[in-house]
């Protein structure tokens, strides 16, 4: 184990590094790629360790964006403070959400489709929301300051976001070995033999639930100071749920640095398409590769790159088998 | 002392009656069979006892405490577990991992449950699989692990589903040495079985259901003979293979 | 008219499951394979019914060579296979899942008379046309699952584990239906946990262990033979 604890570390100094390096606009890449990986990471801990799929995770990111941008405005509250409000609310959401499906029992299909009933709700609703923008949106005035989470150029946001990534992965690895995440992990492989080894799974699933949510809504607050810009479409839309999971899905669900990894291949496909392509108008053409790309993995790498990726390096990083 | 009561069950589901006012009583320390042809009730009554399906009337009573309306993980807390009769293991973990996951249930402490779940994986002799992943157990050792990850709980009564379907005759006399040293521990043990081999050379008493009614209760030599087990259930011919 | 399985290898990935197994099933013949569980039982039935490709080793029957034929045209030509844990269509009913059986131009055509055939030796069947496949006790589907197997009419028969979670009583009477069957004309190849049943039912037998045929005999022959009174009975 310790040769990977030595490369991680190797990679982590390396990205602290890189913004002396690059130009803002590569920096910006990769603010989004770690952007990603942390969504990606919040939406692992409830379906890679619990699970229970969800299909629109969006709804917490709008939850966390709306929430804080709003407080923002109206009350002038720094959104470090709003995005904890945010937090919050995006919890009692999934909360309703997780007792709708553990506890009445819409499982499986029926469990997705409420996931996917919520996100959309939420966006039809905020649409009609005059205070909230409607359809088209709200603007952020761009006043940077630290207390409103708003800074010049896109250093400061690789470093945040940097942050986020490394955290989220730091806290998914420590859950994985900890009494609460084993337990999640059971419920995962079999609810029904866990419950039946005296696993309470309905609060596991509450919990997973609550933190995911939780972590994806600071995730919104951190999206709308960066781009300045909040819409029904751009963060409470289904795209944005099948983006989200598109990332630890390839890269490797039930792991902690899946997410990364699938964020550092997939990610930068879409920022490239979307500024090169998008000239010659093929702006969507990443979508394609997103398409052969998650078919590839689904064909020959059904559990991820990563599982596949640790089994060639294994003998060079030392890992167990 | 009774480890288990069950008083007057019964189960309907529409209009079929699966289980009708059966009682019976589990004594501590003993290891009681129950045997019925397939459709009889078994199953259903282990789902109703454990908490995987309500009862309709009739209760259930671990020592003085009632287990009618808990829930499964409930009723595994005050003391009682079950296995499947399809094995059930977490496939993409550990063996150790697998029973650490029944060693929390009273272990608040990781290490200390990790030390108990090694202890079980031992004695239950998946000592040379415990980082073997689960999915690559052949089925005799899937079987070991179910009983270790409920052991793992420690029971005061453990529920033995179909635990000898499946294996061969030697490998349902490791088992049966398993099961032994198990109740030695000092766990009642209740066990569905069609594996008559293993009900005669294990249990202190049998009790026969069919259509989810008791139709003979008594020491495995004198069920073997009774005229309604053999009609219902066994047959002539299985005297005859006893040879 | 006969099966002939010749030096099969068989790979789950890199794992190894049979290595170099040959048997043969005769004709008129009831032929037993028994084993430990994960000595390939499963396997070779898989193989000879064309569900696992051998990686090496040749597979015939009635002179005709079926190591790479699909499934579908293994059927067609008169083997059946019925599965482990009879994996019926539960909600499908009983007449629906025997129908299944019988989906060859060649055998649709004389599906009444071979479903008579099939209540000949399971009345308990014909009683229960229309019941849904799931509802039925696990005896009945056992029947259900053999006599979706004899609905492709075949000449061979392979039955894997037909006593899995059967009363003592019941597994007595598959038996002799098993023996009926075989009466009729049809070769069975059985792969059994159930050791007595296996031997005391066929002419010849196999033993397998970790996937190779380590033993062939004379089923009562076998019965007698001390080791595997020893190994595999127990006694």
């Amino acid at each position: 184990m310790k040769r990977l604890y030595l490369l991680l570390s190797g990679v982590f100094a390396v990205l602290i590094l890189l913004p002396l390096l690059l130009d803002k606009y590569v920096i910006g890449i990769f603010v989004m790629i770690f952007y990603y990986a942390y969504l990606g990471q919040a939406w692992n801990v409830l379906t890679g360790y619990t699970g229970h799929i969800s299909l629109g995770h969006a709804l917490y990111v709008g939850i966390g964006a709306y929430i804080s941008t709003y407080l923002a405005q109206q009350l002038n509250l720094t959104p470090w403070v709003g995005m904890i409000l945010g937090g919050i609310v995006a919890v009692l959401v999934a909360s309703c959400i997780g007792f709708l499906g553990f506890r009445f029992g819409l499982r499986g299909v029926y469990f997705v489709i409420l996931t996917i009933a919520f996100a959309e709700i939420a966006r039809l609703v905020v649409c009609h929301i005059k205070p909230l923008g409607g359809f088209a949106g709200i603007f952020l005035d761009f006043r940077p300051s630290f207390y409103n989470l708003q800074f010049r150029g896109n250093v400061p946001y690789y470093y945040i976001s940097l942050g986020l990534m490394a955290g989220s992965v730091l806290f998914v690895r420590l859950l994985e070995v900890s009494r609460m995440g084993r337990l999640m992990i059971a419920v995962r492989e079999d609810e029904e033999a866990a419950q039946a080894l005296g696993v309470d799974s309905f609060k596991y699933s509450m919990l997973a639930m609550g933190i995911s949510a939780f972590m994806t809504a600071l995730g919104g607050t951190f999206f709308a100071n960066y781009v300045y810009y909040i819409s029904p479409n751009t963060v409470l839309s289904m795209g944005l749920s099948i983006e989200l999971i598109l990332r630890p899905i390839i890269g490797g669900l039930g792991t902690a640095l899946g997410p990364v990894l699938g964020s550092f291949i997939l990610t930068p496909l879409s920022e490239i398409s979307r500024s090169y392509f998008a000239k010659g108008g093929l702006e969507g053409l990443h979508l394609i590769l997103y398409g052969v790309l998650a078919v590839l993995v689904v064909l020959f790498m059904r559990r991820g790159i990563l599982l596949y990726l640790r089994r060639a390096l294994a003998p060079v990083l030392r890992l167990e088998p | 002392m009774n480890a288990l009561v069950v008083e007057s069950l019964s189960k309907n589901f529409g209009g079929l009656t699966a289980v009708q006012g059966l009682s019976f009583e589990l004594h501590e320390r003993e290891i009681l069979s129950l045997i019925g042809p397939n459709g009889a009730g078994k199953t259903t009554v282990f789902n109703c006892l454990t908490g995987f399906l309500p009862l309709d009337s009739g209760d259930v009573r671990l020592g003085d405490r009632s287990l009618k309306r808990l829930r499964p993980h409930e009723i595994c807390r005050l003391g009682m577990v079950r296995t499947f009769q399809i094995v059930r293991p977490f496939l993409n973990i550990s063996v150790l991992d697998n029973v650490l996951v029944g060693a929390m249930l009273r272990e608040r402490s990781l290490a200390r449950a990790r030390a108990k779940a090694l202890e079980v994986v031992e004695f239950v002799g998946l000592g040379r699989f415990s980082n073997a992943l689960a999915a690559v157990l052949p089925l005799p050792l899937r079987k070991r692990l179910e009983l270790a990850k409920a052991i793992a709980t420690r029971p005061r009564v453990l529920l033995l589903d179909e635990v000898m379907a499946g294996l061969n005759p030697t490998e349902v006399d490791e088992l049966i040495q398993l099961i032994r040293a198990v109740n030695q521990e000092g766990i009642s043990v209740l066990l569905i079985e069609h594996v008559m081999r293993g009900v005669i050379a294990l249990s202190q008493r049998v009790i026969a259901i069919n259509y989810g009614q008791k139709i003979a209760e008594g020491r495995p030599e004198e069920i073997v003979k009774n005229p309604a087990v053999i009609e219902a259930y066994l047959g002539r011919e299985f005297l005859e293979s006893q040879g | 008219m006969s099966l002939r399985v010749s030096g099969i290898d068989v790979f789950y990935g890199d794992l190894q499951a049979l290595s170099g197994v040959t048997l043969e099933v005769k004709k008129e013949e009831v032929v037993s394979v028994i084993g430990s569980n994960g000595a390939g039982k499963s396997t070779t039935l898989k193989c000879i019914s064309g569900l696992l490709k051998p990686r090496r080793g040749r597979i015939s029957f009635e002179g005709r060579d079926i190591t790479h034929s699909p499934p579908s045209k293994i059927v067609g030509m008169g083997v059946s296979h019925v599965p482990e844990g009879r994996q019926l269509f539960p909600n499908m009913t009983v007449r629906e899942n025997l129908e299944m059986g019988a989906q060859f131009p060649r055998v649709k055509a004389l599906r009444r008379q071979t479903l008579g055939q099939v209540f000949d030796f399971f009345p308990r069947l014909e009683e229960r046309l229309n019941q849904k496949a799931g509802t039925l006790s696990g005896g009945e589907q056992q029947m259900l699952a053999i006599g979706r197997g004899l609905m492709s009419r075949p000449t061979l028969l392979m039955l894997d584990e037909p006593s899995l979670g059967l009363s003592p009583m019941l597994v007595s009477l598959i038996f002799r239906i098993i023996r009926e069957i075989n009466r009729a004309g049809t070769m069975i190849l059985l792969v059994e946990q159930n050791v007595f049943h296996a031997l005391d039912i066929c002419t010849r037998a196999y033993v397998l262990e970790n996937g190779s045929a380590v033993m062939e005999g004379n089923g009562q022959q076998m019965l007698q033979n001390g080791f595997i009174r020893k190994a595999y009975l127990g006694i």
